[in-house]
């Protein structure tokens, strides 16, 4: 089944939309230092534990083997859920989830929503779809207020705001809550969130959430947070819907365990998020005394399909790889033009929505593999980004028009090269005679054609007269004589 | 809503039988891994205190005969009216400025001065604390509104890891069905330039009490 | 012992000092050096790039001109990366047993010049003399890809008169990716000028690494903004000798 095609602000191609980031130099300078202080925090917590890499391993195998059998886990979870007294929904597509929601909330009469940050309802668009049918969501998370005053989009998973310095926060902060003579400390800028959202969460019924994990056996679902906004939404209201991909599943709750340890080490660099909420259907007397669970399909089996591709629902949603990543931090979160940015982003998006619908962010990668390196569960980014490569070019070499661009013309052009010794000797020659016109002092300062990309920026070294084949045959020439 | 149910399902079992279908696990690989080298339990509680204290949340010690002096003397810094679970031990709270939540609205809730509770147990490895609805600990509301939450953990029940922590409570989750709630150190945010900051919605200030630590 | 050169596309065309630098290096250690003039091009640039059909026929040339000798070094960590990462996964997309069988027994015996020599050969100093100033960039597929380690660097510290700085921040990819200068210039080019600031920085007067590739786009930017500092491959250094 198709996706909504929900993921992609119709983005321009990557490298557009990187080239534009690159140049505003106030985002590089916060992105460069957030990135930097991250990266510290989460090398130091995760070399104070020895069997890290065992944890890596074991977190892989959990869910390698929870992507094989998920129709066994998922069923079980939904039976657990239920006798739990939580309610279970099905959606196959965003559109379905978003319906499901809004009615359940057009139940309750409540015109608001308090939400706790979730990617995959910012995935499924469900602030729009809410606002069409009239009911407000108010975004709790700090960083998603931020960027809900501000109007703009999230540039981070973990951080939307990461794009934001203190001072611009401030300035958000002083029009949006009328308070003039707020200071730029964070301290301060916390507060103030604080006293704007306490009334919210005081008095509004209804509450959304996502989930980082859901424990088949014992039909848990557990969210991962910091500030306290979370728990507000998990305990206050009266009615918690919670939106989830079909991939959080994890089969036993001693599984939970190995997340636990993996999961705020790799994303916040801490060795334990500040609040964790596991909570098993409704409890009598406490907390929402009625819950519904949305189960999200919107794209998902068809990556689980692919032997390749499916790892990438491992993804347990930490940030390590973004953060880890040069290119984001060169470019920031709005360049991927997706809910998802950063390495995961990169390979997830493309997925979801098709690769048609993403064609350059498979190749907005040096594939350096740092992404790899620090992925809690051993996703190989680098992989699975060539896998998809390989579906732009078939898919563009499926009309005719594919083949005739100039970079399926070259490719193939040097295919035939390499697949024939005269011919690569041959184009060996060609070459050192057709760079003559351009090469000066050995490099060449102002290349023709595709190589103008290159020498805008650097020079280009030139070919020498005598390539190491040449000098073999006359080194043994010389030999056989001697 | 079951046609959805049916498509999701068969769309999974169509996506798993292409690939090759390792064998259906019956233990959790988690329990492949190798447990960490035992602590003495004075280091152990050594080592929770020093976590706990590096979130910036205040730490005491007390015996458990001394224990309501004890939380005595930190209520007297913050103010006058505290909340405390409706099953909170009796003998605890007698002195104190407390009072127990028998059907508190939220609001009550909020404007008290702080709340204090005991604990399901303590995780040293990342100084948390992780609270499972049992004795003492109520419900998660009233651990949340105040500003200033005070806490009680037993020496006795600090386990280094997270995985011992998990195993323990399987019970609370499989016999009681009970909500976890796990704290380490007080509310924070990361968001502004990925600093941590101390206090955003819940309680600002967290204290934990460590009772009858060894060699103390 | 008879060790067969892949040299690389890349290398024969543009960098020939570097092959003829493995020869002297691998001669004077009292090997036969073999070179099949058979090969071309390990089909990493179209693979890595998506033309995965177009690797194939380069793949299964490969295959078939180095498959007969025992032990294959290449001076490019990024090409042997390719072998010995990248070989089974094209044979699987291909649906091909046979040449996944015949790339299970080949890539095991391709090395790259660093592993060669400290991991098979069992050495360190391999005899060279290099009075310079030297930064050594370790490039991403060599230490994230291939995983040589520190080889690299225990081979530099025993070269006689090197005076060796380390890079700060090394690890940091230094933005070539292949394709990826071209395709998206301005990130890469945004990667490199950090590590241009990081080698300038070291006020060394080489830097040294693993892979022509990335030597060739950090030399060019090094080179436009005259800074003065040279690249060489690793074999250059490890190659030259005593007061030559
Ligand atoms: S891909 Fe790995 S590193 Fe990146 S967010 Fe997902 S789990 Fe974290």
């Amino acid at each position: 089944m198709k996706p909504d095609s929900v993921i992609i602000e119709l983005s321009p191609e990557f490298s557009v939309g990187a080239k534009q980031a690159l140049q505003n130099t106030q985002l590089r300078r916060n992105m460069g230092k957030a990135t930097q202080t991250i990266r510290a925090k989460r090398a130091t917590v995760v070399g104070e534990l020895p069997n890290w890499e065992s944890l890596r391993d074991a977190g892989e195998r959990i869910k390698a083997e929870t992507m094989a059998h998920l129709d066994v886990y998922i069923e079980r979870l939904e039976k657990n859920i239920q006798a739990a007294g939580g309610t279970v929904h099905w959606a196959s597509t965003a559109a379905q989830a978003n319906e499901i929601v809004t009615k359940l909330i057009q139940a309750t009469k409540s015109k608001h929503i308090i939400k706790v940050k979730s990617l995959t309802t910012d995935e499924i668009r469900l602030n729009e779809a809410l606002e069409a049918a009239g009911i407000t969501p108010i975004e709790t998370d700090l960083a998603e207020l931020i960027i809900q005053l501000a109007h703009e989009k999230s540039s981070h998973i973990l951080v939307p705001a990461i794009h934001k310095n203190r001072s611009e926060i401030r300035e958000l902060f002083q029009k949006a809550m009328h308070l003039p003579d707020l200071t730029d400390e964070p301290k301060e800028l916390a507060a103030a969130a604080r006293t704007f959202l306490r009334e919210k969460f005081m008095t509004v019924k209804v509450a959304t959430s996502g989930a980082n994990f859901a424990i088949a056996e014992t039909g848990s679902v557990c969210v991962v947070e910091s500030e306290g906004n979370g728990r507000m939404c998990l305990t206050l209201p009266d009615v918690l819907i919670t939106v989830m991909g079909i991939e959080k599943i994890l089969p036993r709750w001693e599984d939970l365990g190995v997340f636990m340890q993996l999961l705020p080490r790799s994303s916040t660099g801490e060795r334990m998020n500040p609040y964790t909420s596991i909570w098993t259907g409704v409890h009598p007397g406490d907390g929402p005394q009625e819950f519904h669970i949305v189960l999200l399909d919107n794209g998902r089996t068809q990556v689980l399909g692919d032997s390749v591709g499916r790892q990438t629902l491992h993804c347990i949603r930490c940030s390590a790889c973004i953060n880890i990543c040069p290119v984001y931090e060169r470019t920031g979160g709005h360049a991927y033009g997706s809910v998802y940015p950063g390495p995961i982003g990169a390979i997830l998006t493309p997925q979801l929505v098709g690769t048609e619908h993403a064609a350059s962010l498979p190749y907005a990668s040096s594939l350096c593999g740092a992404c790899y390196d620090v992925c809690p569960v051993k996703i190989n980014i680098p992989e699975v980004l060539v896998h998809l490569r390989g579906r732009v070019v078939r898919e563009k070499h499926s009309h005719v028009s594919g083949w005739l661009d100039p970079e399926s013309i070259g490719m193939s052009g040097l295919g035939q090269v390499f697949g024939n010794r005269m011919a690569y000797e041959g184009a060996q020659t060609m070459g050192k005679l057709a760079q003559w016109l351009f090469v000066h002092d050995g490099y060449i300062e102002n290349g023709p054609g595709p190589l103008g990309a290159w020498t805008a920026m650097r020079d280009l070294q030139a070919i020498p007269d005598q390539t190491f084949r040449q000098w073999w045959r006359e080194r043994n020439e010389h030999d056989d004589h001697a | 809503m079951t046609t959805t149910r049916n498509q999701v399902l068969a769309d999974i079992r169509a996506a798993t039988a292409r690939g090759e279908r390792p064998g259906h696990q019956t233990h959790s690989f988690a329990t492949d891994l190798q447990a960490e080298a035992a602590l003495s339990p004075s280091a152990l509680v050594h080592m929770f205190a020093e976590r706990v204290s590096e979130y910036k949340a205040w730490v005491g010690y007390s015996t458990s005969a001394g224990l309501s002096e004890a939380i005595g003397e930190r209520l007297a810094l913050y103010g006058t009216r505290y909340v405390v679970p409706a099953d909170f031990p009796a003998d605890l709270v007698q002195q104190l400025p407390c009072v127990r939540d028998e059907q508190l609205s939220h609001a009550d809730i909020a404007s008290a001065d702080g709340v204090v509770s005991l604990s399901a147990l303590g995780i040293a490895q990342t100084g948390s604390i992780v609270l499972d609805a049992g004795v003492g600990q109520g419900r998660r509301v009233l651990t949340l509104l105040p500003d200033y939450h005070l806490c009680v953990v037993y020496a006795a029940s600090i386990v280094l890891t997270v995985p011992e922590a998990f195993e323990r409570l399987r019970a609370s989750i499989q016999e009681r069905r009970a909500p976890l709630t796990f704290i380490s150190g007080p509310s924070a945010t990361s968001d502004i330039e990925l600093n941590r900051v101390e206090g955003v919605h819940g309680p600002r200030r967290l204290e934990v009490i460590i009772v009858d630590a060894p060699g103390r | 012992m008879t060790i067969a050169l892949f040299i690389t596309c890349f290398n024969d065309t543009l960098f020939p000092n570097t092959g003829k630098a493995v020869v002297t290096i691998l001669e004077r250690l009292g090997h036969q050096v073999a070179f099949p003039e058979e090969q071309t091009c390990c089909g990493q640039m179209h693979f890595n790039t998506g033309y995965q059909s177009e690797a194939l026929p380069l793949i299964k040339r490969f295959v078939r001109v180095f498959s007969e000798y025992e032990c294959i070094v290449s001076p490019s960590a990024s090409c042997v990366g390719m072998v010995r990462d990248m070989y089974q996964y094209a044979a699987e997309v291909a649906k091909d047993k046979g040449l996944a069988a015949e790339v299970k027994a080949l890539a095991p015996r391709v090395y790259e010049l660093s592993e060669l020599l400290v991991n098979k050969l069992g050495l360190v100093d391999v005899g060279a003399y290099y009075p310079h100033r030297v930064t050594y960039h370790p490039t991403c597929h060599s230490i994230r890809g291939i995983r040589v380690g520190d080889a690299p660097e225990q081979l530099l510290r025993a070269v006689r008169g090197i005076d060796y700085v380390p890079l700060p921040a090394a690890e940091e990819c230094c933005g070539f990716g292949g394709t990826f200068a071209i395709k998206n210039a301005d990130t890469s080019m945004a990667m490199l000028s950090d590590k241009m600031r990081n080698i300038t920085g070291t006020r060394a007067e080489v830097c040294v690494a693993a892979d022509n590739s990335c030597l060739m786009h950090i030399g060019g930017a090094l080179h436009r903004q005259r800074t003065g500092v040279k690249i060489a491959h690793l074999a250059e250094v490890l190659a030259s000798g005593e007061q030559a």
